[in-house]
């Protein structure tokens, strides 16, 4: 049995999810990564903006930032130059990263600043009631797209990737294990990293879009998804309305807060 | 004074090097003129001594930076104009919730919206003290020249650390453009403070607890003490809550902590008040003029005093309301629509005779001056 009890603030409970959410899988699949990534409780900063995934931060044991809606990463990236030492975990939603904070997202991802962001992507704002996100697939239904969303949706991994990230994966919350696997991944990886992290939201995305229960999803993830490695040899008629999982885009990239403090190194004590 | 230590400086330079003195570390910025400066300055100044500058993709995400250094325990700045500053507005209520001590620079030009980029204002001194939702402390201050611009931006960080509130440093186009030779006093006679750091060890610290006084210890992230911060609000552990006698308790403590202090804070000064019939009230560069108009009214006779604050909120209502019992009219000039005029005649309940200029010309001395006559008669 995994000591989750190492890493969650048990006094906190009980959470503010619904039954059937999905954030408690993505979680306890990051706490098996930071476990298994051997990172100390003192070094990690685990940031988030505001939503319910943005959340987790107060059930677990680490030093915990909830700020402001689409901010996590811009309180992140001064956390994180400000002490390089520590390592920064972030917590965020699909409207959180991408619509609101979508801006603070792609310069971090071009900066590289050595992160781990860790977007629970719903498809949906949950927090606020079922408002369409930028995530919202393209007729799918939301409490402001009751007719049915008619703006087509982000990739948030291929943005990512657009934008420079080092680490890129996606996975689901049917498949918690891959997720650890991928997250611990990013948490090695110096540099900006990204896991996306597909999860449920019975609550409001299930319901409008006749969806089911939360393991009707998981279910509909099971055998929707793709790895990576057989999408590549697909046509794209073959990966439409499929899921893309597992590392989408691994590389090495020189990282800011590394880069700063060289030029400190160079500079420091120097005469104007 | 020692005169080798003079130097040739604008308002924005003196506010870069004096924030370095005053031990910041960390700044992050948006590029807005009339500020720009500041962060030109520390982008060359800060990696030689060892602090990090970083040039963000806007004046949100640098407000949430500098947030999250100061957690980290290292002192912070930011510097931006009104639109900027506008757009700061939700993370400086963060800071104020959350208790971070941080500098905001607001090198002021008219508005609303885009306004008068090149040109002097006064006119954002009621949004830096209400411009973020929500009953918050804040503490203002806004210096006049060169020097004060120095000296001021080394208090504002004194105070951050101490009340642990965000401080807006307002500053106007002209004070950050004017280049004085000033005396940089030597840095063995400069008073520089630190943020309380818990004694506490990790298992008892509670982030929010207060002991002798309302400003509870802190503790800098990363250094063994695991605590949670949120916008929240929360008991004394950090953590959210809603239950009403915390709610009340926070939201109480949180405007007390500056409140109670507030003889402490205050600062200004005063100008032939002892034998005056007449008060000028004026702050950043107005009371440039106002000091020359002054003059003017002295040498003719005119019994006329100046009262100048360098802190602006919170404002002097106590030591205005006193001048009133000697003082009869009060005159305000300023740069904007009348905003502190209003609140001196909240604390004095006198005349207050206003002089406001928005074009983006400055007040000058002769126009205070031919307002002081007409009074005077
Ligand atoms: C500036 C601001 N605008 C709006 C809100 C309201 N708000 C809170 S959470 C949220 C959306 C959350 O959706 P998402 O980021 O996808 O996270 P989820 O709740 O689905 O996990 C919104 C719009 C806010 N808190 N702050
Ligand atoms: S609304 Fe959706 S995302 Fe939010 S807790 Fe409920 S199921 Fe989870």
């Amino acid at each position: 049995m995994f000591p989750y009890e190492h890493y969650l603030r048990y006094d906190k409970f009980p959470h503010i999810w619904c039954t059937g959410c999905g954030c408690g899988i993505v979680l306890k699949a990051m706490l098996r990564a930071i476990e298994r990534s051997k990172i100390s409780k003192n070094s990690i900063a685990l940031v988030s903006g505001i939503g319910c995934s943005s959340r987790t931060p107060g059930y677990v044991d680490f030093n915990t930032l909830h700020t402001t809606h689409g901010r996590a990463i811009a309180f992140a990236t001064g956390l994180k130059l400000a002490k390089p030492e520590l390592k920064i975990v972030v917590v965020s939603g699909d409207g959180d990263a991408t619509a609101i904070g979508g801006n603070h997202f792609i310069h971090a991802a071009r900066r590289n600043v050595d992160m781990t962001v860790i977007i629970y992507n719903n498809h949906i704002y949950g927090m606020t009631g079922g408002q369409a996100s930028p995530t919202t697939p393209l007729g799918n239904r939301a409490s402001t797209a009751p007719y049915g969303s008619i703006e087509p949706s982000f990739d948030i991994s291929g943005l990512a990737i657009a934008a420079g990230a080092s680490f890129v994966a996606r996975s689901t919350c049917y498949h918690a294990t891959q997720l650890d696997k991928l997250i611990t991944r990013g948490l090695l990886k110096r540099g900006f990293a990204l896991i996306e992290a597909l999860t449920p939201c019975p609550t409001y995305y299930a319901r409008p879009n006749r969806l089911g229960t939360s393991v009707d999803m998981l279910r509909w993830y099971k055998d929707n998804s793709i790895a990576v490695e057989r999408a590549r040899k697909m046509s794209e008629e073959e990966r439409r309305g499929k899921v893309i999982i597992g590392v989408l885009h691994d590389t090495e990239r020189t990282e800011f807060s590394d880069e700063y403090q060289k030029l400190i190194k160079k500079m420091k004590g120097k005469r104007r | 004074m020692r005169e080798k230590n003079a130097e040739l400086m604008t308002g924005n330079e003196a506010c870069a090097e004096a924030a370095i003195v005053a031990g910041m570390r960390f700044f992050a910025g948006y590029p807005i003129t009339p500020s720009s400066e500041i962060a030109e300055v520390l982008a060359g100044r800060l990696p030689r001594e060892g602090g990090v500058f970083i040039q963000m993709e806007d004046e949100i995400g640098s407000m949430a930076a500098i947030i999250g250094a100061s957690l980290a325990g290292v002192k912070s700045m930011t510097a931006t104009s009104g639109p900027g500053f506008s757009l700061m507005q939700e993370n400086i209520g963060y800071a104020s919730m959350a208790e971070v001590p941080c500098v905001v620079v607001n090198v002021q030009r008219g508005g609303p919206s885009t306004g008068l980029p090149t040109l002097p204002s006064q006119a954002d001194v009621m949004q830096a003290r209400w411009g973020t939702h929500g009953d918050h402390p804040v503490i203002v201050v806004a210096p006049s020249t060169v020097r004060e611009t120095y000296d001021w931006t080394i208090k504002a960080f004194n105070y951050a650390e101490q009340y642990r509130v965000p401080v807006i440093l307002l500053l106007d186009e002209i004070v950050a453009h004017i280049s004085e030779k000033i005396a940089l006093p030597p840095r063995e006679e400069i008073e520089i403070i630190e943020r309380q750091r818990t004694t506490e060890p990790p298992e008892k610290y509670l982030p929010y607890r207060c002991y002798e006084s309302d400003i509870p210890p802190t503790a800098d992230f990363g250094s063994g003490y695991r605590f949670n911060v949120t916008g929240l609000s929360h008991d004394e552990s950090g953590f959210p809550t809603n239950n009403p006698m915390k709610i009340d308790a926070l939201y109480r403590r949180l405007n007390r902590k500056i409140e109670q202090h507030r003889n402490e804070i205050i600062a200004y000064k005063k100008n032939f008040l002892d034998q005056a019939d007449f008060c000028i009230v004026a702050y950043g560069s107005s009371a440039r003029s106002a000091r020359r108009a002054l003059q003017e009214a002295r040498s003719q006779g005119v019994k006329v005093g100046l009262f100048q604050p360098y802190v602006l909120w919170p404002f002097p209502y106590e030591v205005l309301e006193n001048i009133a019992q000697q003082c009869t009219h009060f005159i305000v000039p300023e740069m904007n629509l009348g905003q502190i005029a209003h609140e001196v005649a909240c604390a004095t309940k006198r005349r207050v005779i206003k002089i406001n200029r928005v074009d983006g010309g400055l007040i000058t001395p002769s126009e205070i001056f031919e307002r002081i006559k007409n009074v005077s008669v």
